[in-house]
């Protein structure tokens, strides 16, 4: 009995200790040496206590999809042209389709053999379209399909993480979700819009020429020449700092994309004193550029990003030093983040907000201080409820919540869990829970007393007649709380989390600590009268 | 100290045409109410939409900031204040965009056009786009459902069928009536509150699972007697434990409910109700539905 009663006393000791020693870089941030948080972190307050922005953006998947196509129409009609093939028109349909409208069968013969050999996995079928013109469509097999949309969301994930990188902010999390949704979470961030902004541009850099024929009038009324488009170039008043937009007719082929970019940076324009952006081309995009240049000179090149012009400077002479640069009245800020977002290349797809809860950090301090304010007003009632109603023994029990809270807290940094508003309802549950537990012993012990039992005896069956209760009660719980936990989102984790890790340390400490107590404190002593 | 006399003797089954009333006015005048709003009053977690909370310095009101928002065409924004403080209010409208510059800027850039600006400050955005919305509100659902079915396993092993029909039951009933209690205040539910209702179900469920356990027990003991019998004397022998828990629990509840801030308040509502419907539901539901299964059972033989 004393033996028992001695290794006991070490597993509960033991367990003080353990928890004591991952509590520590909670309860003293920062003044510990690094090994020790890193093996135990400090608790994480998730983004609703502590503040922050958790983003599910949106890629726009079947975006993707229709620029693939568009690319591989591009790379045909270069190839249509060089092999001296007749066609009427090349099109996309319904965003998977590549649609090629030829004369004559000698012709889609030709074309046939072409897009076998040169794109083998497009789907060929051969219909007539209206006015008996033959038309060859190719559509992107079904598995490539799913490939391009899956492409795209990793490939946005890796470009946001980069930028997220480059934005500086601690400990974000970004993760992929089902379907093409990502989840992206930064904590204490204090500048939302700009976060917002960088984050789901998707800045796609093109350069293409100047239309200079073109009568703007006409292209405003919707009558564009055949092969271009019209865009609008933002215009900045140095003066009055105010936005306007100027349309310009450019075609629609790219010549340049910021795919071919080595870096970006900011640099200072000493006439205006005005931040631009300074960019420098790869080889081969040097290489283009030098080419492009040297055959447009006189022409006007458009600088685009996502279908905004910024400018369209005069080709004045061949540029072969691969850089160029993009200005267009930038703040500082503004030119430092287009930086940022060139140098992380830019989004497959475009990408929508799904869902925006962004939580001021002071909120999420005003939060914490009512929420724990409020704990302890109704610990401190329970507790003295406790204690009038059980006297000493209510002491024990005190001290086994006391514990109990203590060993929550180890197990939340133990586990690495995150403490959010519900989460805090689930320790409050459990807590709850706790004290129930120890009412029922200690209302099963009464009852043994009242029927003439020794007190030590009737602590013995109190707490084996308890026992069962407490078990069933706490294990139907606890199989729910690991119910939503596999199956719930978000909040209703965070409370799955502590109610089970809740639920193991009261029964724990209901059952074993305080029993343990009890037997300490009865050790030697021949009790006639228990308080309770 | 003792409030329960150890032989109390309450005959709490006798009284159980009187609970079925009550439990019955209770839930259909949840059910006139959700009917009458047309459905529960679900918040922008699953009904999608955009919220805004925001601190004015100066002192202002609902009417005030509707109309300075009546520019945006936002449809009907709904502007409530939001907890004790008195200048902040909760900005609420249906619409959302996933376009990068949301709802919740244009909220923001008219109101400092009229507060001027450094006089309103933005502590909190929340936008849920529809879909997710819709999501949200199933995975919530589903995650109940599946934590349902697995009590009503551990419960048919542990006890017996009947007492695992019973138990659902009474959580079910707990679960509407809070439900119903939320309609009638006007209170909307979302992502917190779902897990509000968890813990009403953790805590009903321990309630009846304390309750059951009595049963079981006496059920051997006392296997002479009659079931109304042995119903009535386990919930008496349990009766002290019942109002020391409950009243404790209360005490935190409306400790968190008075004092938690604005986050919390809605949550902490949800958790009275359930607390007090759920240890009613214990004694008054639970209980004598067994006692139903039993006279069926009994009626062939």
């Amino acid at each position: 009995m004393s033996n028992s009663l001695n290794i006991r006393g070490l597993v509960v000791l033991f367990c003080l200790l353990l928890s004591l020693f991952a509590l520590v870089p909670t309860m003293m941030r920062g003044d510990v040496p690094t090994w020790w948080p890193e093996t135990f972190g400090p608790i994480q307050l998730g983004l609703d206590l502590q503040g922050g922005m958790h983003l599910v953006l949106g890629v726009d998947v079947d975006k993707a999809v229709e620029s693939r196509v568009d690319t591989i129409i591009d790379q045909t009609d270069i190839r249509l042209r060089e092999q001296d093939i007749i066609y009427k028109r090349i099109e996309r349909r319904q965003g998977d389709r590549l649609v090629i409208q030829v004369y004559d069968e000698e012709e889609g013969r030709k074309v046939d053999a072409l897009m076998t050999e040169e794109f083998p996995a497009l789907e060929p079928a051969t219909m007539t379209g209206a006015g008996g013109y033959i038309e060859k469509h190719y559509r992107l097999s079904d598995d490539e399909i799913e490939n391009i949309k899956d492409y795209a969301v990793s490939q946005a994930l890796e470009t946001m993480r980069n930028r997220v990188d480059q934005f500086g902010v601690s400990e974000p999390t970004l993760q992929r979700q089902t379907g093409n949704r990502i989840l992206i979470q930064l904590p204490g961030v204090d500048d939302p819009d700009r976060a917002i902004s960088l984050l789901g541009k998707t800045a796609r850099l093109e350069f293409k020429m100047v239309d200079e024929t073109a009568n703007i009038q006409d292209a405003l009324a919707g009558q564009l020449p055949e092969g271009t488009e019209l865009l609008y170039e933002r215009n900045v008043n140095r003066a009055t700092g105010a936005e306007s937009e100027t349309p310009l007719v450019v075609s629609t082929q790219t010549v340049l994309t910021g795919d071919l970019l080595a870096d970006a940076d900011v640099r200072i324009d000493t006439r205006f004193n005005e931040p631009y952006v300074s960019i420098d081309f790869n080889a081969v995009g040097a290489r283009r550029f030098d080419q492009i240049t040297a055959a447009n000179v006189g022409r006007r090149m458009a600088i685009v990003l996502d279908d905004t012009v910024y400018s369209a400077p005069v080709i004045r002479e061949r540029i072969s030093g691969g850089s160029a640069q993009i200005s267009g009245s930038f703040t500082s800020q503004q030119a430092t983040d287009l930086a940022i977002v060139l140098r992380a290349g830019s989004l497959p797809a475009p990408v929508e907000i799904l869902e925006n809860r962004t939580v001021g950090p002071s909120l999420g301090q005003d939060s914490i201080d009512s929420g724990i304010k409020s704990i302890w007003v109704g610990a401190l009632l329970v507790l003295v409820i406790i204690i009038i109603y059980y006297q000493l023994s209510g002491l024990i029990a005190i001290a086994a919540l006391t514990m109990n809270l203590f060993f929550i807290a180890a197990m939340l940094s133990m586990f690495g869990a995150t403490l959010t508003l519900p989460g805090l309802a689930g320790i409050v549950l459990t807590v709850g829970m706790a004290v129930d537990a120890n009412v029922l012993i200690f209302e099963r012990i009464r009852e043994e007393l009242a029927l003439g039992r020794a007190p030590k005896l009737s602590i013995e069956s109190g707490y084996s007649k308890a026992f069962s209760t407490i078990i069933d009660a706490n294990l139907t719980t606890l199989l729910a709380a690991l119910v939503l936990f596999q199956f719930g989102t978000g909040p209703v984790r965070g409370f799955a989390v502590t109610l089970s890790i809740g639920i193991i340390a009261s029964l724990f400490t209901a059952i074993f600590v305080s029993r343990f107590i009890f037997d300490f404190f009865l050790k030697n002593r021949n009790v006639k009268r228990l308080s309770i | 100290m003792q409030l329960i006399k150890p032989d109390i003797n309450i005959d709490f089954i006798g009284k159980r045409k009187i609970a079925l009333v009550i439990s019955l006015v209770l839930l259909l005048a949840g059910a006139a109410s959700l009917i009458g709003h047309g459905g529960p009053h679900y918040g922008i977690d699953f009904a999608g939409g955009t919220l805004v909370q925001v601190q004015f310095e100066q002192q202002t009101d609902a009417r005030e900031i509707t109309a300075a928002l009546t520019d945006l065409e936002l449809g009907t924004p709904v502007v409530q204040r939001f907890g004790e403080e008195m200048n902040e209010f909760l900005i609420r409208v249906e619409r959302t965009t996933g376009e990068l510059q949301g709802v919740s800027s244009d909220i923001t850039a008219t109101l400092e056009q009229t507060y001027g600006a450094g006089q309103v400050e933005v502590r909190r955005v929340e936008m849920v786009g529809p879909q997710v919305g819709k999501d949200l509100r199933n995975k919530g659902m589903l995650a109940i459902f599946y934590a349902m079915l697995g009590i009503l396993a551990y419960i048919s092993w542990r006890f017996e069928f009947r007492f695992a029909i019973g138990a659902i039951i009474a959580l079910a009933h707990d679960v509407l009536i809070t439900l119903g209690m939320f309609s009638l205040f006007a209170k909307e539910i979302d992502l917190p509150i779902i897990a509000a209702f968890l813990a009403i179900i953790g805590y009903s469920l321990n309630d009846t699972i304390i309750v059951y356990d009595r049963i079981r027990e006496n059920m051997g003991k006392h296997n002479k007697e009659s079931f109304i019998f042995i119903l009535n004397r386990s919930i008496n022998e349990t009766l002290s434990r019942t109002i020391i828990t409950s009243g404790t629990t209360l005490l935190v509840v409306l400790s968190l409910f008075v004092l938690g801030g604005g986050v919390i308040h809605n949550f902490a509502f949800a958790m009275l109700v359930g607390v007090l419907v759920g240890t009613y539901s214990s004694i008054f539901v639970a209980s004598p539905l067994l006692l139903i299964w039993q006279k069926k059972a009994a009626k062939p033989a």
